[in-house]
């Protein structure tokens, strides 16, 4: 294919790529046309028919989203051919449209509102009664309006095409077709929810905003998620210190314009159950303290305390800012126990291509073949799995997985539940052992359900020697990836947050909290991690939920939540991205790099810095690609993992309810309805 | 008038048996494999000097039509001859009779069409509520298998060819022929998006042309007798034989084959037992199928049946059903109650013809009445012309054009309606 050709659009010529649709070089062309079925990313549908165009010699007027392209085309987007055709589609469209805009979510953001005052008339010539259409039941996260809906079956293509959980349908004919799931239930996805943006009307629009705020009320800031390790970019709408909702923003490479339910429900956790003032426990309670005196208490513990004995801990929603700030503060203190790593993840902190997500998101689709081991994209990263599935649509792309039985959208084939299975895979047995030696650029996708495990560094190991073996780290691909499910994990490990030498680890830290070697335990938003063994520790949380972490606290100093403070988040892929503050965090929180800047003075141990713009010239100076914001930089290779034996337990996947993962997500109500409405299926490790 | 000797559908009133010994003594599989032999570059070639049009209703010339079909393909790759038997257009009951009474002309006509377009294989989409021709037809393409006529060397001639038939589940716009593959697919019978065409990518994917019945039925004949005498029926580009379904008003309904271009009154008069109560009691015509505009008795009267005719009264030849209505239709009711079938058979995937067909069936059915007002009857043209050329697939044209043969020549009676309205309603308001 490739090669251009010439076409004549509005008078205005232009030499464009041939694959394009004659829509697209409309576009090109500087000529508006309006649409409503069509989609960059879905297949064409061509039913609205709003995008006619006039071609010469062509004896109707065609839609130009479904016209390929042809030399010497001369075509009118405008005139009377074409102005009749769209005005005609125009006023179709809306005989049966309610014309309800001043009770509709979608108004003041609504394409039919506003294409209808581009090429709708006045006043309706429809005298007949309108048809209305009864309401179906999507969920606890997509309301619906059905009779508002114009069938343009953008959600239909987007469920059957992106999510691949095509419940969606059109039943009925003629006026009577109605988009429904054929039988009454919810949609059970974990990117349902953007099918409310592709929603061109108020058909489809969100059950937790409903009726809340209209567009132009909101303040608007772009950010990033930090639900899952995809770091999606997202734009944040906030009205007064409330987060009202979340959208997404285009980011070819990393969630191209969708975003996970997660990312986009959970918000309302953010108002629940938040740590909105100090607490110092005094006679076993927790009491309220002023901030001063939160302060020096932690001060207190600190002054003159062996280094050896304080220890710090990072959760997944972390930023790098803090991170660095808490790892400044202990070697002040001469600590060496700090991890990033809740869960223990077997990957080497000094070795960089051990923990990144090495082909990169985007580069999923340059892949010819994928080995899944102990992971569930599915649930684990609800994009990554959207692009495998965008992969494996384009075909010649088979998948195989070792580990939970990943419920998947595209066909997996189950190789085994655990290293057992790993091991004669490496030993070239049985059907996939040729296709992944045959691939040129095999992707190898390694989750936290594989490396988090006590023999998590012998996995970590094998599977680098698989990879190896099979020529997925070789001229220029690397496709070595760990999946990560932590949004912190990666900046953390980048930042050196992990033990330094002679420190602990998580599972050290924990047990030295036990035994009493270590008595001063800083837990940044860590509410992952089973506190109960920690004895009689004093334990200093900072965070924003008063959840797992801050229940045995004994002394709580509230900070900000992701929507509330500019941050660096690096991806899994290792891209350094900054998230952005849209609301203040609630109460006396305040943002956490400052609480430890404020607590390192009370120490006598002030931190080098005294605003986020030092903070950062110092955290770039010492780990430099932090400050190439959105952009990868590659991880060289190197021999990371030991050669150990393997256990033969079955792999785990971390994540065992999509919709309840993070402090968060654990309180928002949308997500608890969720979770009751589609319980995850139990990730049966299928036996070999 | 035809004569007997140039008739194509000897058994079209099943007379004689339809199984494959009575079909041969009518002259079919007559010479198959010579025919065959010829290769598919003389098949086509005689049907484009044949000048045979399509008989489905849009009367594309089908010799150019089947030399669509790409002449070499990728290894392995499959090409299909879709028979469209969904035989559903009002008024339509000629492929009917060829599958209830003559099946062999179909599947000899399955044959030669196939080797022509270098398909592989033919689907036979029937009409669901077709049952009893179903029964026949398959009977017909087992004798067929049976006598070695089609399947592995068909015919002797070294070329494989299948035919299969499917049965449909009712649906009108399933006899569109995207439509129809995508229901041969297994799929919802929504139109596809043109191009690409067909011949290009069609029936799963492949390379594949939908034509209609009667097409595929009469090309054995033609083949036979040579392109000269067919072309020799009729008038340039309008040539041939061709089945009429003659309904309505009239006092015996019939199918008949008649000559290409026959006057329209002849075909009444000679055939049908005339009008019901005689030529001058005809209202209207609807010459092609219920798609097609209405045409005034006035213009009927030495009115020849072919395709151009009709296009210069600006109505069509459609499938050549000939509907016929005397003086005591109420034609406003009748253009009213295609307009519903009209609304009830879109398929709903675009926009006009969704929205469209029930917008015109309901001011239609005011006007009924006259409940309406004289604004609405540009209203409703309008609309029309709005529908007309917008859609995906025809089915929003076959809406519109009745209507607007209606407004076109009717536009008196249905203002004299809206008139009679307005003043029985003021004198009960008084």
């Amino acid at each position: 294919m490739g090669g251009t050709v010439k076409v004549s659009i509005d008078g205005v010529e232009i030499e464009v790529d041939k694959r394009l649709t004659l829509l697209q070089a409309c576009e090109l062309a500087g000529a508006e046309v309006p649409r409503f079925c069509f989609h960059d990313r879905l297949s064409i549908a061509g039913n609205c028919r709003m995008c006619l165009v006039e071609v010469e010699r062509a004896p109707k007027p065609v839609a130009s989203c479904a016209q390929p392209l042809m030399d010497g085309m001369v075509v009118r987007t405008r005139g009377p051919v074409a102005g009749k055709a769209q005005k005609g589609a125009m006023e179709f469209l809306l005989i049966n449209h309610p014309l309800d805009c001043p009770i509709c979510d979608q108004g003041g953001e609504c394409d039919l509102q506003d294409q209808a005052m581009g090429y709708g008339k006045g006043v309706s010539r429809f005298e007949e009664q309108k048809r209305s259409v009864q309401e179906k039941d999507f969920g606890p996260l997509v309301k619906t309006f059905m009779t508002r809906c114009i069938h343009c079956t953008r959600c239909v293509r987007f469920m059957e095409e992106v999510a691949g959980v095509p419940v969606l349908g059109a039943t009925g004919r003629g006026e009577d077709t109605e988009i429904t799931t054929y039988i009454e239930s919810g949609i059970a996805s974990e990117l349902s929810g953007n099918i409310v943006d592709l929603c061109p009307v108020g058909a489809l629009t969100s059950k937790p905003y409903a009726f809340v705020a209209r567009p132009w009320e909101l303040s608007k800031t772009e950010s990033i998620d930090v639900m899952d390790a995809v770091g999606s970019n997202i734009r944040v709408d906030a009205r007064g210190r409330e987060v009202l909702r979340v959208l997404p923003r285009l980011h070819e490479d990393v969630n191209e314009e969708w975003i996970s339910d997660k990312t986009r429900f959970a918000i309302d956790g953010l108002t629940r159950r938040r740590l909105d003032r100090p607490y110092v426990r005094r006679d076993g309670r927790l009491r309220e303290a002023s901030w001063k005196g939160a302060l020096d208490v932690v001060a207190g513990r600190l002054a003159g305390r062996d280094g050896a004995r304080i220890a710090a801990i990072a959760g997944d929603q972390v930023d790098c800012e803090t991170m660095y700030a808490m790892k400044t503060l202990l070697e002040a203190l001469d600590s060496p126990n700090m991890d990033c790593r809740q869960d223990g993840m077997a990957v080497d902190p000094s070795a960089r291509a051990s923990y990144l997500f090495n082909s990169t998101i985007a580069g999923i689709e340059d892949a010819d073949a994928c080995l899944l081991i102990g992971c569930n994209p599915r649930r684990e990263a609800a994009l990554v799995n959207a692009r495998l599935r965008k992969r494996w649509l384009r075909g010649g792309f088979k998948v195989a997985g070792i580990g939970p039985d990943p419920d998947p959208t595209l066909p997996v084939a189950n190789l085994g539940a655990g290293p057992e299975s790993l091991r004669r895979l490496a030993a070239g047995e049985g059907e996939f052992a040729p296709v992944l030696a045959a691939a040129e650029r095999p992707l190898i996708v390694v989750g936290a359900g594989a490396l988090a495990r006590p023999d998590g560094a012998a996995v970590l190991g094998a599977a680098r020697a698989l990879a190896e073996n099979c020529g997925a780290v070789a001229g220029g691909w690397n496709g070595f990836s760990i999946l990560h499910t932590s949004a912190s994990r990666v900046g953390g490990l980048d930042l050196g947050f992990a033990p330094r030498a002679g420190g602990r680890d998580t599972a050290g830290i924990l047990d030295a909290a036990g035994t009493g070697d270590i008595d001063t335990v800083f837990l940044l938003a860590a509410d992952e991690i089973d506190t109960g063994g920690m004895g009689g520790a004093f334990v200093v949380y900072i965070g924003h939920h008063g959840e797992t972490g801050a229940r045995g606290a004994d002394a709580i100093l509230p900070g900000a939540a992701y929507t509330e403070k500019d941050a660096t988040y690096v991806n899994m892929e290792g891209r350094p991205q900054r998230a952005a503050r849209a609301v203040f965090p609630p109460g006396e929180a305040r943002e956490d790099w400052r609480i430890l800047r404020a607590l390192s003075d009370a120490v006598g141990a002030t931190l080098p810095f005294d605003s986020l713009g030092a903070l950062r010239d110092r955290m770039i100076a010492d780990t430099p690609h932090l400050g190439a914001i959105d952009e990868i930089v590659p991880a060289e290779w190197a021999a990371f993992g030991v050669d150990g034996a393997m256990d033969d337990a079955p792999f785990v996947s971390p994540v065992p309810d999509f919709y309840r993962t993070c402090a968060i997500s654990r309180a928002s109500a949308t997500m608890a309805r969720c979770a009751e409405a589609f319980p995850t299926p139990p990730a049966s490790g299928a036996g070999d | 008038m035809l004569q007997d000797k140039d008739r194509v559908f000897t058994n079209l009133y099943g007379f004689e048996s339809p199984d494959l010994d009575a079909a041969r003594a009518r002259g079919d599989w007559d010479g198959t494999k010579n025919l065959l032999a010829k290769g598919p570059d003389w098949i086509v070639e005689e049907i484009k000097k044949s000048e045979l049009r399509g008989r489905g209703g849009a009367g594309f010339p089908s010799g150019l039509k089947w030399s669509f079909m790409p002449r070499e393909r990728p290894e392995g790759q499959p090409a299909y001859l879709v028979v469209n038997a969904d035989e559903s257009e009002p008024g339509t009951c000629k492929d009917r009779d060829i599958m209830r009474h003559d099946p062999h002309k179909l599947v000899e006509g399955c044959l030669l069409a196939g080797h022509a377009m270098r398909a592989t294989a033919a689907y036979v989409y029937i009409r669901g509520e077709f049952h009893k021709e179903a029964v026949a037809l398959q009977k017909a393409i087992d004798e067929a298998y049976d006598a070695g006529l089609v399947g592995g060397d068909a015919c002797g001639s070294g070329y494989d060819f299948d035919i299969f038939l499917h049965r449909g589940a009712g649906a009108y716009i399933c006899g569109e022929e995207t439509a129809l593959l995508e229901s041969l697919e297994g799929k919802k019978g929504l139109p596809r998006l043109k191009p690409p065409f067909p011949a290009q990518a069609g029936l799963y994917g492949c390379p594949s042309t939908v034509t209609n019945v009667e097409t595929v039925a009469v090309s054995p004949t033609i083949l036979r007798r040579g392109a000269d005498w067919f072309a020799s029926l009729g008038r340039p580009r309008n040539t041939g034989t061709k089945l009429f379904c003659v309904s309505g008003h009239v006092n015996e309904p019939c199918n008949v084959e008649e000559e290409m271009g026959i006057p329209l009154r002849e075909l009444i008069d000679r055939h049908a037992g005339g009008v019901r109560g005689g030529w001058d009691n005809l209202l209207a015509v609807i010459p092609g199928g219920s798609s097609v505009p209405c045409i005034p008795k006035p213009a009927c009267d030495e009115l020849p049946l072919d395709f151009d005719s009709l296009v210069e009264v600006k109505s069509g030849l459609g499938t050549a059903a000939v509907i016929v209505m005397d003086k005591s239709t109420d034609i406003v009711r009748a253009i009213w109650r295609l307009s519903k079938f009209y609304k009830h058979e879109s398929c709903g995937q675009c926009t006009p013809c969704r929205e469209g067909t029930g917008w015109m069936m309901r001011v239609l059915g005011r006007m009924i009445e006259g409940r309406a007002s004289h604004d609405e009857i540009d209203l409703l043209e309008e609309v029309t012309t709005q529908v007309e050329g917008h859609t995906i697939c025809a089915l929003g044209d076959a809406a519109a054009w009745p209507i607007q043969g209606l407004i076109r020549h009717f536009r008196p009676e249905l203002e004299r309606r809206i008139d009679e309205c307005r003043r029985s309603s003021a004198m009960a308001a008084e």
